[in-house]
């Protein structure tokens, strides 16, 4: 049994105590937007925001989780999609097959949360997520213009 | 025979002798055949034909039959249709009609086959008159009820006028009428000339990006039904290899565990309440193999192979002309050198996974695939029931790149793990592990080039040896015809419309010993184009080098015959600023290539440093597809065939140990991130007069490019992939 705090509710789950926070979240509570990649924490399909800080959830076991850490999701980013990182992502037309976006998305808005004015070699250091469609120079145009724009400061 | 020919599925075959005209390649438009639909069949949906729905409401609903995996072609096909439909691209959405309805509809939606960079270019004239003939006959409707020539009618966006008397009225309005008119003959379709279009050939945005953003897209991974149990599972890690025994009893009582099934003779599954709960027990269960006769094969063993073959007497010419032995045997100088391309796995995003339920009466697959109908006849085939009692549901795909086209290994696996637990929906989700042993890999080669260079430093004679796997004789044995695999020469072909080389020489010769290690091959992103222009194109450069010659002047002098190659060599050469001098540091390498029916080239500009790291700074490349059906959704093409290009270039190497493959993940099989991306700038030069594809042309320049521009930069002349395994340091 684990009680976890996920986009803003508490919820109690019974799995065992290995189980990923990826496949609970997947699974237990079926929100299917965090994705499995690879499960070694290798390509950041799985992020998720741990009280602010991007986390690859694959590889991170559900006990060493404390109802008090806020866990937002790709559902739980925004109300209804617009926040400025996925308004950017729509205005660059940034997906290919999506499949590793929401991380991708994820990382991205953690990213701009602690550095609102990446430089692109803070970029490709903080964005190591894989996409294999190759959206990576979107990616970045995308970011750059959220942090040109200022939108990560203003509330 | 094109690839395509031979790259067809068996579906495809066999329902293709269902019907005369289908078998001649020029199936009926169906606009007036019998609606079999089951939505029609509740007579809920006004189908004007096959391809276009319009709703009272003016929604417009376009059916595409081929698959969206990222590359856009949901959005291309739907701007093809719309075009010709002249209707409101705001009110546009899309649909995939399923591959059994197509079969019940004598293929009234064509071939669902996505892969070879088809999905454009070879169904763009029936589904624009699909638009087009829609078109006609909601103008009829509106004529009809205003007792008009329809001639006196015209549409745009989706509103027709009538010039006589100004009247006008929506789609939306006589969608209903429409759908009860005789359809027109095709060939009694008129199309627009591309220069008057105004949705296709605009860069538009994609159709499908909005739940993309949110986590709200579905994907098979995350597809349910009610009562859905989980499956995991292991197939013999070595190739050919079957299941000895294993232990259930070890793991029946682990958390969640319904049923320990074996499938086929070669693998077994765990099937739990979780895929979680199954993974874990499965990676508990003993298991013993009986690997078979490739148990000692290795990378190694392979290679020795491959080499005999680089001067075996027995081989399979591609192209030829002249006297290649006599020319290099009368040569001033002769250059010779072997290249080698390694196995790869397609490591698409989304992990190999299927759901199914399978009763004794049907049996139904939800899965992402490349080929509707390839799963739909696997689904049959595994299920033993016929094609009428199955379906495949098509799902959107994380990540295709040809894994999920002519092969559906999972689909057969999770029918037969469906069909132990009849009336249980199942899902099947491959570990990333699973998917690096059980790849479909992008077959392994070498190749031996002799070149013959006169006085001068022309070329006069050219031999290239290929020896090695044919993906044909792995995936369709039936179309190998006296042991040639006309796939194998791949931008190496004698002029044409598909894959030509764009070089002549007055002596030629290419050859393919074709040797096929028990590694299963499959098609994969750019297919042999990837590995036949890296041969080509770099050494090509060593003899521009060897004549002491520019490399873009040696190329052109060998091209005059080949204006379209010359063309975009020309137009990447110019944007790239060759001749130029380049930043202190930074070199240039150039190449072009032609496949899939178009014409690429590319000129890479890298820097390598002093412990050997290198950089790359941008890629300039040009594309002359014909014609360009969205030049947004190219541009994102070639950037990403780079992306998939340059991780094959870098980092792509799949090593073979005791039989099976050592890489299982990401940790062990780098590709390219963000750091490693450079610049793209993309010139799109579409000459008109033809349809070629985009998707994977583009790839086949990056490696070429880029190690021209590290043998400019280094003196080091990279021939054996990936990168990695060269040392760039300045000796």
């Amino acid at each position: 049994m684990a009680k976890l705090s996920i986009n803003g509710k508490t919820i109690e789950v019974a799995v065992e105590d290995d189980t990923p926070l990826l496949w609970v979240i997947r699974e237990q509570i079926g929100l299917t937007g965090t994705k499995y990649g690879c499960g070694v924490a290798q390509c950041g399909a799985c992020t998720v925001h741990i009280d602010g800080v991007a986390t690859r959830s694959c590889s991170m076991p559900v006990s060493a989780l404390t109802a008090g850490q806020k866990i937002v999701t790709i559902e739980g980013l925004s109300t209804d999609g617009n926040h400025p990182i996925q308004k950017a992502w729509i205005e660059h037309d940034v997906p290919q097959c999506g499949f590793c976006q929401s991380g991708m998305i994820m990382a991205a808005a953690a990213l701009l949360q602690s550095n609102p004015k990446p430089s692109d070699a803070d970029i490709a250091a903080e964005i190591t997520n894989i996409c294999r469609c190759g959206t990576y120079n979107r990616v970045k145009a995308a970011i750059k213009d959220v942090a040109a724009g200022g939108q990560m400061n203003r509330g | 025979m094109s690839l395509a020919s031979v790259t067809d599925t068996k579906l495809s075959r066999r329902s293709l002798l269902k019907g005369s005209a289908a078998a001649a390649g020029a199936f009926s438009f169906g606009f007036a055949i019998p609606v079999t639909s089951e939505a029609q069949a509740q007579g809920a949906v006004p189908e004007i034909n096959a391809w276009v729905v319009v709703h009272p409401d003016d929604k417009v609903v376009i059916r595409i039959a081929r698959s969206e995996m990222g590359q856009g072609t949901l959005t291309g096909l739907a701007q093809l249709v719309a075009e010709e439909l002249d209707c409101d691209w705001a009110k546009v959405t899309t649909e995939y009609p399923t591959p059994g309805q197509n079969l019940a509809r004598n293929r009234v939606w064509g071939n669902f086959s996505t892969g070879g960079s088809r999905g454009v270019r070879e169904s763009h004239e029936y589904v624009r008159k699909g638009g087009a003939a829609a078109r006609m006959m909601l103008v009829q409707a509106a004529a009809d009820g205003w007792k008009v020539p329809a001639a006196e009618c015209s549409a745009i966006k989706g509103v027709i006028t009538h010039k006589g008397s100004g009247r006008s009225i929506r789609y939306g309005e006589v969608a209903a009428a429409a759908t009860k008119l005789q359809a027109p003959a095709p060939a009694n379709v008129p199309l627009k000339d591309p220069k008057d279009w105004t949705i296709a050939g605009k860069p538009l945005k994609r159709l499908d990006t909005a739940d993309k953003t949110t986590g709200k897209k579905i994907y098979g991974m995350d597809f349910t039904l009610p009562g859905m149990l989980n499956a995991a599972i292991k197939d013999c890690p070595v190739f050919g290899g079957k299941v000895k025994s294993f232990d259930a009893a070890k793991i029946k009582d682990m958390p969640g565990v319904k049923h320990v099934l074996p499938v086929g003779d070669s693998a077994i599954a765990v099937v739990a309440d979780t895929w979680w709960r199954a993974k874990t027990a499965l990676d508990a269960l003993p298991i013993t193999w009986d690997e078979g006769e490739h148990a000692k094969v290795s990378s190694e063993s392979i290679a020795a192979w491959l080499k005999e073959g680089l001067d075996a007497p027995q081989a399979a010419v591609g192209n030829q002309n002249g006297d290649v032995k006599g020319a290099i045997a009368n040569a001033a100088r002769v250059i010779e050198q072997v290249y080698s391309y390694p196995f790869q796995n397609h490591a698409c995003m989304e992990v190999m996974n299927a759901t199914a339920l399978y009763t004794p009466e049907r049996c139904e697959v939800w899965t992402p695939t490349q080929n509707g109908e390839a799963a739909l006849a696997a689904a049959s085939e595994a299920s033993g029931l016929p094609l009428a009692k199955c379906e495949a549901y098509k799902i959107d795909l994380g990540g295709g790149f040809g894994r999920r086209g002519a092969v559906h290994d999972w689909v057969r696996q999770v029918v037969a793990i469906a069909k132990q637990i009849p009336g249980t929906p199942v899902k099947l989700i491959w570990s990333r592990e699973e998917d690096m042993l059980h790849g479909r890999f992008h077959p392994v080669t070498q190749c031996k080039l002799t070149g013959a260079l006169d006085k001068d430093g022309n070329l006069t004679g050219l031999h290239l040896r290929i020896s090695g796997q044919s993906i044909v004789a792995g995936i369709f044995p039936q179309n190998i015809q006296n042991g040639r695999d006309p796939a194998v020469f791949q931008g190496l072909n004698p002029p044409g419309p598909e894959a030509s080389i764009g070089y002549t020489v007055p002596n030629l010769l290419i050859d393919h010993a074709m040797r096929n290690p028990h590694v299963p091959p499959g098609f994969w992103r750019g297919v042999n184009l990837n590995q036949n222009t890296i041969y080509l194109e770099c050494f090509i450069d060593e003899l521009a080098h060897a004549a002491g010659k520019d490399p873009l002047e040696f190329r052109r002098a060998l091209m005059k015959n080949h204006p379209k190659h010359l063309a975009v060599l020309n137009a990447v050469a110019e944007k790239a600023g060759w001749g130029s001098k380049p930043p202190e540091g930074v070199y240039r390498g150039i190449c072009q290539t032609m496949g899939f029916g178009s014409y690429v080239a590319a000129v890479a500009e890298v820097s390598v440093d002093a412990q050997g790291k290198l950089k790359i700074h941008k890629i300039t490349a040009a594309t002359d597809p014909g014609h360009a059906v969205n030049p947004a959704q190219i541009e994102r093409q070639v950037e990403g065939s780079f992306v998939y290009g340059l991780s094959a270039a870098l980092f792509g190497e799949c090593t073979v140990k005791d039989g099976r493959m050592v890489e299982e993940n990401f940790d062990t099989y780098p590709v390219v991130r963000m750091e490693d991306m450079p610049a793209v700038e993309t010139i799109i030069v579409p000459s008109g007069g033809f349809w070629g594809g985009v998707g994977e042309p583009t790839i086949a320049v990056a490696a070429p490019a880029v190690l021209n521009a590290i043998f400019a930069a280094t003196g080091k002349r990279v021939r054996n992939l990936p990168l990695k395994n060269t040392d760039l340091r300045k000796a």
